[in-house]
């Protein structure tokens, strides 16, 4: 009897993040908080024959890392506690996801922009109400999340494993350089977007901009400064079409 | 008498340059016409310049006029008289190779006995203006450039002059005219109804003289000394206006043309075609077939620059030395041989 | 020859060199010189830089900076609507530029939980892979350029034009078509377009059986490339290599066959070409293959093309739920997948993290780079075949 995969309604209703203290909960206890609440009729999962089992061994093996999982869409997701960031991904290494796809991270803090976006331009004043901070799927509880794609070229099925970055002033977590050489440049971009301090990375230095760039553009407090000096539609050039315009008239007025 | 005689001789030396000045730039601009802007262009499916004058004939000397009017630089650090005498030491030696080739029974510059033996001398003496051109240009990359092409440009020196031997043994002259003579005149294995044009029967020599020719010319395939400048800048990168016109757009297409007229005096018979005869109608169209050879000669060279990607240095330098020399030296056994025995 | 072998006798040449370089560097100061490949330079497409130290001819570091061309486009979706997002993510990879609005669709579709039509998603196919023929024609010529042969490029670019013109003539655009649409596409194709389009695909084969004699065939070309830059099998899935790259190291990995996608890719009968050596000549190789078998793809799909709608019904306004969705696709140069987050909002991205195959392709660079003669860089460079849009993003 196969315990692990969650019964997942339409993935993207609007679910609630679970409760703090999934954090640090084994996943078997995530479905039961989910099913316990009253919720519209939910529509059948098919099972995946693959990515069930599959998942199932990996939340099996890797225990209590496990703080979130899902098999939606066709696509398998996971979430680990930060300290096992590392291992986890070097298990799934060990466990045929030896293509690195990419690394990167989200910023879950819903900006001034989410939530008025098209209606003003930046204003210094919060909202009275500030909205809640969502995480999608699998759940989460901190400001930032790192994720990693990883592929089984041979099985045909990738995986998109996440962690908490718990501080939000300095977001770290372990760098996975040393299990896939390829992360170094992404994990570099990561900093460099979000301020992520990866430990053990061999240099985390600027990646697109340069040395002397202060903050870390990707984060939602970061200010598009395009949208902060002029609100939407932005700057909008308009010209007069030659011999419609008030000119024709001033010309015409200047020579009488 | 001697005053007469003196007179003569100048002025008939005043003629020779004259002609040469005027050849040699004429030759260089068809050249890089027809086959640079032309002949590429309709390789690769376009027309090439169309504007200036009809079918752009006139873009060889717009060209020129842009050269004349940049600005003339010279790096800081250039040792500045070597600097500027290296694209002279380069066109000179182009120069001289003309002195020797026979463009009709009496057109010839200087009838030397030993024609070709100075023509392959005088043209390896753009080694030196390409060594100049690098070490005063004061540039690590420029020296490494140049002394990758003076590697290159001797390595193929040998195979050019051994693919010669083969000729000079057939001819039993090393004269150009007689070289020539012995075409028109000589017989293959007793037949002679079409002379001896040694492209028959040297055609090994022929072919290997092309390549190093090509190798000579620094062109594609074996242009890495020249497009190293997409990497590190050749020896030509601290040149301009005139001067890199001088290099560029005057030794090249003119050594181009003066190898072409070698190799076509060597091996496609000369100003001679059979019925030509020996008296004024091969002084008058002596030149004319010897023009034509030349198109086909360069057409040849060309057609293979542009078709073929470059090798790298040190896959040139293995195909000079162990394969055009061992060849070449195969070749010139083979004619000994049978030039004794037959 | 093996590319273990291959890597072994690198080495000892590397070691070789070393001994045979001592004296000419202590000679001409030539050790550590430090050159600059770029930002502007014929080789590399686009303002990439490449700091390579050099020790004589070798290579001793390379550290690619990219960034010379990057736009923000992460920071730039997440203040746009979804149909907006398409004008800006044409300009990742621009000269298949269709192929990158494709999986932003395809994961906006899947959060808005609609599906476009059978006909939109058989045009969807062709359109892509005819912007991958006209990426990869490109690449063919525009490696004989980097090595010297200057004749097939315009070849290349001629018969590039045929693909480009169907392109034009049925989204409006040659280069940034900003065709699709979430839910379909903006318009059907014009009439006599299939016609054309088969037409143009005879083209595009006769282009590549020229460019096999030309290229292929040619034995500098083979000196230059065949060994050069080897790639072994591990390393590749390590950095993430994708497309061609690798496979031609021997991956049999291909997103239009392994991942289950809406579009109309399994309803055409095709190969996925791969090859063991990992060098350049095997990229090359891989690429002209592929080439031809995009072409066998379009005419096949062409003689299938559903009738049909090619816009799905959708409401006027409409809010994304809540969601992530990732989708990655078998773009010309590679992988290339949209990580859409939407937290419900008024209809924009709240995260769009782009994977871009390119990314990927040349951080592989400072590894592979190693113990390289100079020339060699340009083929290598030229062999990986990057755009600095999809690098820079």
């Amino acid at each position: 009897m196969s315990d692990t995969p969650e019964t997942d309604p339409a993935p993207d209703a609007a679910e609630p993040a679970p409760e703090a203290p999934e954090a640090t909960e084994p996943a078997p206890e995530a479905p039961e908080a989910a099913e316990s609440e009253p919720e519209a009729p939910e529509p059948e999962r098919t099972p995946d024959p693959v990515r069930d089992p599959l998942m199932a061994k990996i939340t099996g093996d890797l225990g209590d890392a496990v703080l979130g999982q899902e098999v939606v869409k066709g696509d398998m997701w996971l979430r680990v506690a930060n300290p096992a960031w590392r291992r986890t991904i070097q298990y799934l290494k060990d466990h045929g996801f030896d293509y690195f796809c990419f690394l990167s991270g989200i910023d879950w803090l819903p900006s001034q922009e989410s939530v008025t976006r098209y209606e003003q331009v930046y204003t210094d004043d919060a909202p009275a109400d500030p909205p809640a901070r969502e995480s999608g799927i699998t759940g989460g509880d901190s400001r930032f999340q790192v994720f990693v794609r990883l592929y089984d070229v041979d099985r045909k099925v990738g995986i998109t494993v996440k962690a908490d970055l718990d501080d939000d002033e300095q977001p770290t977590v372990e760098s996975v350089v040393a299990v896939f050489r390829g992360a170094e440049w992404h994990e570099r971009e990561a900093w460099e977007m979000f301020g992520f301090e990866f430990t053990g990375h061999p240099g985390l230095r600027h990646l697109y901009l340069p040395k002397e760039f202060e903050g870390f553009p990707l984060r939602k407090d970061f200010p598009l400064l395009a949208r902060a000096v002029k609100p939407w539609p932005g700057l909008v050039d308009k010209e007069p079409v030659p011999g419609e315009g008030e000119d024709e008239e001033e010309e015409a007025a200047a020579t009488t | 008498m001697n005053e007469v005689a003196a007179l003569n001789y100048g002025i008939e030396t005043a003629i020779k340059m004259g002609v040469i000045l005027a050849v040699i730039p004429v030759g260089a601009m068809v050249l890089g016409y027809v086959f640079l802007f032309k002949m590429m262009a309709h390789m690769q499916s376009r027309l090439g310049p169309m504007e200036a004058g009809p079918h752009g004939v006139l873009q060889v000397i717009a060209e020129g006029v842009k050269f004349l009017q940049k600005e003339d630089l010279m790096p800081d650090g250039a040792d500045r008289w070597i600097f500027k005498m290296a694209p002279v030491v380069a066109i000179a030696s182009t120069f001289l190779i003309y002195a020797v080739i026979p463009a009709g029974p009496d057109l010839v510059i200087s009838n030397l006995d030993v024609g070709i033996f100075y023509a392959l001398a005088v043209s390896s003496l753009s080694v030196l203006g390409i060594l100049m051109a690098g070490w005063a240009s004061a540039n690590k990359y420029s020296l490494l450039g140049a002394l990758r092409a003076a590697g290159q440009l001797i390595a193929y020196e040998l195979p050019l002059v051994l693919a010669v031997v083969g000729v000079v043994i057939q001819a039993e002259t090393m004269s150009l005219s007689g070289i020539v003579e012995a075409q028109a005149h000589g017989s293959i294995f007793g037949f002679s109804g079409i002379g001896n044009p040694f492209v028959l029967t040297q055609g090994v020599g022929f072919l290997i003289f092309l390549v190093a020719a090509q190798a000579e010319l620094t062109q594609a395939p074996f242009d890495m000394p020249v497009a190293e400048s997409e990497l590190v800048s050749g020896y030509m990168t601290e040149y301009s206006g005139f001067r890199f016109l001088l290099f560029f757009g005057i030794a090249e297409p003119a050594t181009a043309f003066g190898l072409a007229a070698i190799a076509a005096t060597l091996f496609l018979g000369g100003w001679y075609v059979p019925g030509i005869g020996d008296g004024l109608t091969a002084n008058i169209v002596g030149p004319a077939v010897l023009g034509a050879k030349i198109m086909l000669v360069a057409f040849l060279i060309f057609w293979f620059r542009f078709t073929y990607p470059r090798l790298r240095e040190d896959q040139l330098q293995t195909f000079a030395w162990k394969w055009l020399i061992p060849i070449s030296l195969v070749n010139i056994t083979v004619t000994a041989i049978l030039k004794v025995a037959l | 020859m093996s590319a273990n072998t291959i890597t072994e006798h690198q080495q000892q040449a590397y070691i070789a060199g070393q001994a045979a370089d001592a004296r000419i560097r202590f000679e001409l100061e030539t050790e550590g010189m430090t050159l600059n490949i770029g930002p502007q330079h014929p080789a590399t497409h686009g303002t990439l830089r490449i700091v390579v130290r050099l020790d004589g001819e070798q290579v001793v570091w390379a550290d690619p900076i990219p960034g010379y061309m990057h736009r923000g486009y992460e920071k730039l979706c997440e203040v746009r609507k979804y149909q907006q997002v398409t004008t800006l993510v044409n300009r990742i990879d621009w000269l298949g530029s269709f192929c990158n609005e494709v999986p932003f669709i395809l994961a906006a579709e899947q959060l808005y939980e609609v599906e476009a039509p059978p006909r939109a998603q058989w045009i969807r196919t062709i359109l892509f892979e005819l912007g991958r023929i006209a990426n990869v024609t490109l690449f063919l010529g525009d490696m004989g350029v980097q090595l010297g042969a200057i004749t097939p490029v315009f070849y290349a670019f001629r018969d590039r034009e045929y693909v480009l013109n169907l392109i034009e003539s049925a989204t409006g655009g040659r280069f940034h078509p900003n065709y699709d649409r979430v839910g379909g596409l903006k318009d059907d194709l014009p009439k006599g377009w299939v016609d054309e389009c088969k037409q143009a695909m005879q083209g595009i084969r006769d282009f590549c059986d020229e460019m096999e004699t030309l290229l292929l065939g040619n034995e500098i070309f083979a000196t230059r490339c065949r060994g050069i830059g080897v790639i072994p099998r591990q390393i590749a899935l390590d950095y993430g290599l994708s497309g061609a790259n690798a496979r031609a190291s021997g991956i049999d990995w291909d997103l239009r066959r392994d991942a289950d996608s809406p579009l109309a890719w399994k309803h055409a009968d095709w190969k996925v070409w791969t090859h063991p050596d990992g060098d350049s000549f095997a990229r090359y190789w891989v690429r002209l293959q592929e080439t031809r078998e995009a072409t066998k793809i379009v005419e096949q799909l062409l003689d299938s093309l559903p009738a049909g709608p090619v816009m799905a019904k959708m409401p006027a306004r409409l809010r994304v739920p809540k969601g992530e969705a990732w989708i990655s696709t078998e773009n010309p140069l590679g992988e290339m997948g949209y990580y859409v987050v939407s937290d419900g909002g008024p209809s924009g991205p709240f995260r769009c993290k782009i994977r871009t195959p390119s990314f990927n392709n040349i951080s592989i660079a400072p590894w592979l780079l190693k113990g390289v003669y100079v020339p060699d860089v340009i083929t290598i460079l030229a062999s990986l075949y990057f755009i600095l849009g999809d690098i820079d993003r």
